[in-house]
C-alpha cells in the first residue's frame, strides 16, 4: 500500500537503529513517552524497542480514548442502551471494556439492549434517518483525531432535520493530558517518572496542528517531535528526540511532515468549534478528573446533547482494585508488572481497559511484546555490539 | 482508535462524499473536513471521513530524510568494524 510499505521497511529500519546507537552518549540515559497507543502498538508490534539501545527507554502514555475512558461512563452508555426506544451507535473498541458489576456493552447487547457497532459516525445518522421510531445515540469518544467527524455527524443530522438523533459526547483533548503527565506526582508508592521528550500524536496533529505542544518544548523544556505511526516514523522521531537531548534543544519538530502542517486543519477545527465547547471537568482513567480536559455540546446545540435529553448524571465507579491500568497508563507501571496480566485478564476476558482496546499498552504486549522477552533472554540483540 | 490509513480518491460524489482505494479495495467516505480534494489525491482516512491530504512532496522529502539518517547508521557500523 502506497505511503505505508516505504515506511515499515527492515533493513532501513536497522540502519536508523544503528544512526541512534551511534548518537546517543554512553554516558546517560534517554527516556521518552509515546503519546500515542497507535505509536505503542507499531513500538510493539514491529519490535522496534529490541532495536533501540539499552540505555533508552519508551514509556507508553495515556493516548488511547477507550483506556482512559472511566468506568463511569462505560455504565452511562449501558443505562442509556437499555432505555426502551433507544439505539446506541457504538466504535467497536468499545463492545468489552468492562463496566461496573462486570457489566459490558456486549453483555447488554446479548440481553436483548439495540446496540449496533459502526464504522462512522456517519452510519448512526443513518441509522437515525431509516428509523425513526428509534432514539438514535451515538457514544462518541476520541481524541480531537476523532472529534471532527464527529461533528460531521451533527451537521449532517441538523440538516436533514433529525429529532431522533444525539450525541453522547466523550471526546477529550491531548494537550492537557500531556500536561497533567508532567504535572501529576507520582501516587504514593510510585517512583517520579522523568520523561526527556515526547514522541507526538501523528493523526490529532494532522487536526490542531503544531502550536499546541509548544508550552512542553518553551516552558517544561521538553522536545516534542510529532510523528507518523509507521515503524520508520517512530525510529525517525526517536533519533530526532536523541539529537534534541544531545544538542539541548528543547523544540517543537514534526517528522509526519506528509500530513501535519503547523496550523493544522482549520476547517476541521472550525466545525469542532461550532458544536462543542470546553467541559469544566472530565474524569480519565489513570489521570483523575482534569479540569477542561474534555468537550461538550453547546448549549445551541442542547437537542443533540444526549446527557441532557436522558439527564444522564454519571455516578464515579471504581476500576477492579487489582487492575493495573491507572498506573500503566500514567507510564509508571510496564504491563507485565500487572500480577493479572495474562492470567485473569486477557484480550478474550479484558479485566481492565488497556487490554481490550488495540492500541492498550497491555493489549500490545500480549500480542507481541510478551514474546520478544521470551526470546530477549536466549537470543542476542539484532545490533551490531560496540 | 486514531489509526488512519492512506487511500487514494478515485471520484467526488455529492454532498462531499468521495469514493477511494484501498488498495482497490472501495470504499465510500466523507471529504467535508479537506478543502479541495480532487481525484488522484491521497487522503488519510479516519472513521469513514478524511482527515488530511498527503502532501507528496513532503512524502518524498521524508524518505530521503530516511535513507540519508540509514546512510549515517550504516557508516557507523562500518566504522566500528574496521
Amino acid at each position: 500500500m502506497k505511503y505505508v510499505n516505504e515506511y515499515r521497511d527492515g533493513a532501513l529500519a536497522r540502519d536508523i537503529a544503528a544512526a541512534i546507537a551511534a548518537e546517543v552518549r554512553p554516558d546517560r540515559t534517554y527516556a521518552f513517552m509515546e503519546f500515542c497507543g497507535g505509536h505503542t502498538h507499531a513500538i510493539s508490534r514491529y519490535g522496534v524497542e529490541d532495536l533501540l539501545p539499552a540505555n533508552l527507554r519508551m514509556i507508553h502514555g495515556p493516548g488511547c480514548p477507550v483506556c482512559v475512558l472511566p468506568v463511569g461512563r462505560i455504565d452511562d452508555a449501558i443505562l442509556l442502551a437499555r432505555r426502551p426506544g433507544v439505539t446506541l451507535c457504538t466504535y467497536a473498541d468499545l463492545m468489552r471494556v468492562p463496566a461496573s458489576k462486570s457489566a459490558s456493552l456486549l453483555k447488554a447487547k446479548a440481553d436483548g439492549a439495540d446496540i449496533r457497532m459502526i464504522y462512522s459516525p456517519l452510519d448512526a445518522v443513518r441509522i437515525a434517518e431509516a428509523e425513526p421510531d428509534r432514539q438514535v445515540v451515538f457514544f462518541a469518544i476520541g481524541f480531537e483525531t476523532t472529534t471532527p467527524p464527529t461533528a460531521v455527524a451533527l451537521k449532517t443530522a441538523e440538516a436533514k432535520g433529525l429529532t431522533n438523533f444525539s450525541v453522547f459526547c466523550n471526546h477529550v483533548l491531548t494537550p492537557v493530558a500531556m500536561r497533567a503527565i508532567l504535572d501529576t506526582p507520582p501516587a504514593q508508592g510510585e517512583p517520579p517518572i522523568a520523561i526527556e521528550g515526547f514522541v507526538g500524536p501523528a493523526h490529532v496533529s494532522t487536526i490542531i496542528g503544531m502550536e499546541p505542544y509548544r508550552e512542553f518544548a518553551e516552558n517544561d523544556r521538553k522536545p516534542v517531535v510529532i510523528a507518523g505511526f509507521e515503524p520508520l516514523d517512530v525510529m525517525q522521531a526517536i533519533l530526532m528526540l536523541v539529537r534534541q537531548v544531545n544538542e539541548q534543544r528543547s523544540e517543537v519538530e514534526n517528522q509526519y511532515i506528509r500530513a501535519v502542517t503547523q496550523a493544522g486543519n482549520a476547517t476541521a477545527q472550525a466545525i469542532c468549534e461550532e458544536y462543542f465547547e470546553i467541559r469544566e471537568n472530565f474524569e480519565w482513567r489513570g489521570l483523575g478528573v482534569l479540569a477542561a480536559s474534555a468537550l461538550k455540546l453547546r448549549d445551541k446545540y442542547a437537542r443533540f446533547d444526549a446527557e441532557q435529553r436522558f439527564a444522564v448524571t454519571t455516578v464515579h465507579a471504581d476500576d477492579n482494585p487489582a487492575c493495573e491500568c491507572g498506573s500503566i497508563l500514567r507510564g509508571q507501571k510496564k504491563p507485565a508488572e500487572c500480577k493479572l496480566f495474562g492470567t485473569v485478564c486477557t484480550p478474550e476476558t479484558p479485566m481492565g481497559s488497556c487490554m481490550v482496546s488495540s492500541e492498550g499498552a497491555c493489549a500490545a504486549h500480549w500480542a507481541y511484546g510478551r514474546f520478544r522477552e521470551h526470546q530477549a533472554r536466549s537470543a542476542t540483540s539484532l545490533l551490531p555490539v560496540s | 482508535m486514531c489509526l488512519a490509513i492512506p487511500a487514494l480518491v478515485t471520484q467526488l460524489l455529492p454532498d462531499k462524499m468521495a469514493r477511494i482505494s484501498l488498495d482497490g479495495v472501495m470504499k465510500t467516505i466523507s471529504v467535508m473536513l479537506v478543502e479541495n480534494v480532487a481525484p488522484g489525491d491521497y487522503v488519510i482516512v479516519h472513521v469513514g471521513h478524511a482527515l488530511a491530504k498527503i502532501d507528496q512532496v513532503e512524502a518524498a522529502h521524508t524518505l530521503a530524510l530516511l535513507a540519508e539518517a540509514a546512510a549515517l547508521g550504516e557508516a557507523a557500523v562500518a566504522e566500528r568494524r574496521a
